[in-house]
């Protein structure tokens, strides 16, 4: 059934962007929003807005049954998740479909089974998709983990089987290493859980975040390549490109072709993302999860295939057979999104909720900004500090990172602080522009004093 | 009488977590730089903090109130 009436179940700049598609395929939007955000941009833009609750996320973006309801009440026949909020919940995907609307997304079991980090491992082995090497289960002794480890390889981390949030995670190097750790790591695990058992995964030191962007209709899947989004703070990404140039045109064929494996193996529909931890050492890669929704950093991969992946998931989502076969799904030169939060960089990136007194944004062949502000716009200070995305398309990465330092050099928020300074230190930056960087880099190079105020620049 | 002010807009919290107990209560001795409530904006929580000594009164702001900079959010007595 072609969708008709959109509810668009999010807000901010992923709410502009999907009435932007919703449009362009002619169909008609309904917005809702919480009290804080009745001033907001895809509320005026949409064909209609319903209030949906209080300020606070668990009782207005949270609250399924106040959406289901905002729903039946304008005769929606899709609901679009967006991302964060209840874009991954299983339960809001069942309560759309018995509502007799159209969920964009997977299927609640989809959902359910590959939010499961078990389930989800499952999967991707059946489809032959490489994980992280670790024990097959729970281990018992000390000697059963020397001897797994030397199986998987090390250097390998030691978990507790029952644990979660990282606690009691040891890294061992070698044989003596383990034999020290796994006891220690045994006896916190049981103080700590009640239950010694222990788990082992081969250690990956400094990888990089890969991921691909699939598609899938239900039955047949296509890639839209890969991105990397190595360039993390707090394990938030703040930059991201498609594709990933470290990878060899080998080794970026057998990852996507994985990552289509696995959709293609769940019967999967809509827009996903398998992200994907890399060796760049061992040049391997490894699967660590999916995610069953568009992603923040779609734009990227749009940039580079010419395409519209949000125009496209409602249509697959919507009936209809995926648009292009994968050997029309073609790449050009390289893009570039930074996210633009409402922090000061300068000040521990301390959120910054101010009033826009003023916008000017960059122009130009290959630019492109996703966000949603106005002059005179109150950013509301309950939701996430992600207030616009500078994406840049260029001939190649040097090219792109060119173009972004210069894009950003135009863009002017006023009233607020933004990360923009940032990311002009990281256009700067030598290692970035060499694409040297990993997963655990940004941290580190912040802490050492790589960004300072423009006043004190060179006084340290 | 001084009333402690919120540093941020967001949303107010009496305890630092929802398992536990009030920062402080009536009667309370608050020193300058003592932790009363959080603030939580945009996902991170900011801890606000006393600039004045005293005796705790009550708070002004309910647990989980949406509340504007400047906002008074708890009051002490001397």
């Amino acid at each position: 059934m072609a969708i008709k009436r959109l509810l668009i179940a999010n807000r901010g700049e992923i709410a502009v962007r999907i009435q932007r598609s919703a449009k362009a395929l002619g169909i008609e939007t309904v917005q809702v929003y919480s009290e804080a955000d009745a001033p907001m941009l895809a509320v005026k833009q949409a064909d209609q807005a319903v209030c949906i609750g209080p300020a606070k996320a668990a009782d207005s973006y949270l609250n399924i049954d106040a959406v289901i309801a905002a729903a039946r009440e304008t005769g929606a026949d899709a609901v679009h998740p967006g991302y964060g909020f209840l874009a991954e919940r299983a339960a809001f995907a069942r309560a759309v479909a018995d509502a007799g609307m159209v969920f964009v997304g997977p299927s609640a079991d989809t959902i359910e089974r590959m939010g499961d980090k078990v389930a989800a491992r499952e999967a991707a082995e059946a489809a032959g998709v490489p994980v992280v090497p670790g024990s097959k289960g729970r281990l018992e002794t000390v000697d059963d983990a020397v001897r797994i480890a030397s199986d998987i390889g090390y250097p390998v981390m030691i978990k507790a089987a029952a644990g979660g949030g990282g606690k009691g995670i040891r890294i061992a190097s070698n044989e003596d290493e383990l034999k020290t750790m796994a006891p220690q790591a045994q006896a916190e695990a049981a103080a700590a859980f009640g239950d010694g058992g222990l788990y082992l995964e081969r250690a990956i030191r400094s990888p990089r975040h890969i991921e691909v962007q699939i598609m899938g209709d239900g039955s047949d899947a296509v890639h839209y390549f890969e991105r990397e989004c190595s360039l993390q703070r707090r394990r938030q990404k703040v930059w991201e490109e498609a594709g990933a140039t470290c990878l060899d045109e080998e080794t970026r064929q057998s990852l996507c072709a994985s990552a289509v494996a696995l959709a293609k193996s769940v019967g999967y529909r809509g827009a996903g993302t398998l992200e994907y931890l890399y060796d760049e050492a061992a040049n391997a890669f490894y699967f660590i999860e999916m995610n069953t929704r568009i992603q923040v950093e779609h734009p990227v991969s749009e940039m580079i295939t010419g395409t519209d992946l949000v125009a496209e998931m409602i249509k697959v989502c919507g009936g209809a057979k995926l648009s292009h076969a994968q050997e029309d799904i073609t790449r050009t030169g390289h893009a570039i999104e930074v996210r633009l939060n409402a922090e000061d960089p300068f000040m521990q990136f301390m959120p910054w909720p101010g009033q826009v007194t003023g916008l000017q944004w960059p122009q130009g062949e290959g630019v492109r900004v996703d966000h949603f502000l106005y002059e005179g716009y109150q950013i509301p200070p309950f939701y996430d500090s992600l207030v616009a995305k500078v994406i840049v398309h260029g001939a190649d990465r040097a090219d792109a990172i060119a173009k972004l330092a210069t894009a950003l050099s135009a863009t002017e928020i006023g009233g607020l602080k933004t990360t923009i300074p940032l990311h002009q230190a990281l256009c700067a930056d030598p290692t970035v522009q060499a694409g040297a960087v990993h997963t655990q880099w940004l941290e580190p190079w912040l802490d050492t004093g790589h960004l300072m105020p423009p006043q004190s620049q060179g006084a340290a | 009488m001084a009333t402690i002010q919120s540093p941020l807009p967001g949303t107010f919290y009496h305890k630092p977590d929802p398992d536990s107990a009030p920062f402080k209560s009536e009667g309370d001795a608050v020193a300058v730089g003592d932790t009363i409530g959080l603030v939580e904006v945009m996902k991170t929580f900011i801890e606000v903090k006393a600039d004045a000594a005293g005796t705790f009164k009550a708070y002004v702001a309910d647990n989980e109130a949406p509340v504007t900079a400047g906002e008074a959010l708890a009051e002490l007595s001397d």
